[in-house]
């Protein structure tokens, strides 16, 4: 064999490797390396100016799970993750169905609801923050001029909640409705036409085949959804100029504790690090339970349709 | 409408009127009938509630401090001050125009690398036949479902310890090259390119690289510009790693978004100048390129 043989089998040989190569040495070095190292961080006195000064065991995790704080932040981040995912879902479902119609400019109604997820986080909450504000803001304004009383988007827990939830809303329901408006385009015209033939109308054929179809994609939007909203930062934290999550932190979530903790008032990685790693753990616990419950409720709605529809 | 009095008549109308009509039906379906007024109109409210907070940040831009505390309804008709406050949002003292820059360069060298990286991946998950392939491909798709922001702390101390913290290099390497772009690029090569190609460049006498480089790239391209949008879209927005990272010295549009409103909070007008500043060019793109955003989303909702 001769030299130029053997280095174009050894080329054949090692470029495959050589191309997925720079994902994973990245994915180890930036992704899971620090994800694990969180777990040590955690069990240090480790601060954010002196470094580590030494193994402390679990006492992070104990005064971490000691502050009431943190526990607020828990309630406050799942409140709105509930307020922002379950009606999105719904949300994005109507319209995918209205866009599923034999529109006449198809692409431009598309991307009509695709335009707020051009727009930061953090620009949406600005705007938000403001058509929100107690005072002066337009939603008030209006409900003052309707007859109704102001609310206290920044001074009442669930309000503010309502608020921050609306802003993830704004943001992606167009994104998640063309998701589900692409399942639906996938569902086999005779599916549809065969439940209309069997009797079904336009609301039982939806319910009854479109829907239980969609199960996949529901499962997928609500994992997704998950991750993500909890880990929630940026719209709650620009929620007003003072950063903290409100005057009571009547808005402050699990990851704007963390930031407070490591960078913000203590300067203490160590308990930071304990934050992360049971905001990790509860999105674990957390997906999986909706994983659970997303597929027992789509199962159980598309059962007999689907053996009906499959004789 | 018309499909529940169909439905009604078929309920009680014989088998061959019933076929009858499902034969009319295959022909025209479901889908090819126009829809009336109402679902334009229930669609028209929809884009207006996604366009309405934009331009109503557009019109507290173009008015004054004085004038937003005044009246919190403005009025539709945007006023004059618009470009006086862009104008004093880039000569405060954020460093609005290193912000811009900033924006600009991350986002472009980030866009470029993840779909560089990713294609070479893509290619080989899709077109390279390897020991393990399997195995690792659906490992890349797993760590789509890992929250590895959660990993920031160490990785804030790497940056420390490498002294890239204030430098936009510890924004761009974290996400040089995602799973999400890996996966996207394996599913459109692994149709979009034959494998006769590939051997007619080996036969040729193209080294692997070489193929890769005149065959693959070339055919990757329309996933890859998708891939590049949404890349692009993704690292203009991001805040939470660029704000911990960077800090106010150097910051990103979003993490300058933040500084303005920490020091210019009483200044609505100022503040929703740099908003509209930040989000125009995002803007500007999506209208030239936002189709195939929309394309990119539902190809990705079919084959994820």
């Amino acid at each position: 064999m001769t030299w130029r043989q053997r280095l174009s089998r050894w080329d054949v040989k090692s470029a495959p490797y050589l191309y997925i190569a720079p994902f994973f040495v990245l994915f180890a070095l930036v992704g899971l390396f620090p994800l694990l190292y969180t777990g040590w961080v955690a069990l240090n006195k480790w601060s954010l100016v002196k470094g580590n000064q030494g193994f402390i065991g679990l006492a992070n995790f104990q005064y971490v799970l000691s502050q009431s704080r943190f526990w607020d932040g828990v309630a406050n981040t799942f409140s709105i993750f509930l307020l922002s995912s379950v009606p999105q879902i719904f949300l994005a479902i109507g319209i995918a169905a209205v866009l599923n119609a034999n529109l006449r400019a198809k692409t431009f109604w598309r991307m009509g609801v695709l335009v707020p997820y051009v727009v930061a986080p953090v620009a949406v909450s600005l705007v938000f923050g403001k058509l929100f504000a107690d005072e002066s803001g337009v939603v008030n304004a209006i409900l003052t001029n309707i007859g109704l009383d102001p609310i206290g988007w920044h001074s009442d827990r669930f309000w503010s909640h309502v608020a921050i939830a609306t802003m993830v809303n704004f943001r992606w329901t167009g994104y998640n409705t063309l998701i589900f408006l692409a399942a639906m385009q996938a569902i086999p015209n005779d599916v549809i036409e065969a439940s209309i033939v069997d009797g079904a109308n336009r609301w039982q054929s939806f319910f009854s085949v479109t829907v239980p179809m969609l199960r996949p994609t529901i499962i997928f939007v609500v994992i997704t959804s998950t991750i993500g909203g909890l880990q929630i930062f940026d719209e709650p934290r620009l929620f007003d100029n003072f950063s903290l999550g409100g005057p009571d932190r009547e808005w402050m979530t699990v990851t704007m504790y963390l930031y407070e903790l490591g960078w913000n008032v203590q300067k203490n990685l160590g308990r930071s690090a304990a934050v992360a790693w049971l905001l990790f753990l509860i999105i674990v616990i957390f997906a999986l339970i909706n994983y659970a419950i997303t597929r027992r409720i789509a199962s159980s709605e598309s059962h007999p349709k689907r053996k009906a529809l499959a004789k | 409408m018309s499909s529940v009095a169909s439905a009604h008549q078929l309920a009680g109308a014989g088998a061959g009127r019933a076929a009858a009509r499902r034969r009319r039906r295959s022909q025209m379906t479901e889908g090819q009938r126009r829809p009336g007024w109402v679902t334009y109109t229930v669609l028209g409210l929809v884009i207006l509630i996604s366009v309405v907070p934009l331009y109503y940040a557009f019109l507290l831009s173009a008015s004054t401090a004085e004038d937003i505390a005044r009246n919190p309804i403005p009025s539709p008709i945007p006023q004059s001050h618009f470009v006086e406050n862009v104008m004093r949002v880039l000569n405060s003292g954020i460093g609005f125009w290193g912000a811009i820059g900033n924006s600009v360069i991350v986002s472009v060298i980030t866009s470029l690398s993840v779909v560089f990286f990713s294609t070479l991946a893509g290619y080989s998950f899709a077109k390279l036949r390897f020991r393990g392939r399997n195995g690792m491909l659906a490992f890349v798709i797993g760590t789509m479902a890992v929250p590895t922001q959660l990993g920031i702390i160490p990785l804030f101390i790497i940056m420390s310890n490498l002294g890239w913290t204030g430098k936009l290099i510890s924004v761009i390497v974290p996400g040089a090259v995602t799973a999400f772009g890996v996966f996207w690029m394996t599913q459109y090569l692994s149709e979009a390119l034959p494998f006769e190609l590939i051997e007619a460049a080996r036969v040729d006498g193209c080294s692997m690289i070489r193929t890769f480089w005149h065959v693959a790239l070339p055919a990757a391209r329309p996933a890859a510009a998708m891939l590049a949008l949404f890349t692009f879209v993704g690292s203009w927005t991001n805040f939470f790693w660029p704000f911990i990272v960077l800090g106010s010295t150097n910051p990103t549009l979003p993490v300058a978004l933040q500084l303005l409103q920490a020091s210019y909070f009483k200044d609505m007008s100022l503040i929703m100048a740099g908003v509209v500043l930040a989000t125009l060019p995002l803007l500007a793109l999506f209208a030239v390129a936002g189709r195939h955003l929309v394309s990119g989303i539902m190809a990705g909702a079919v084959k994820g």
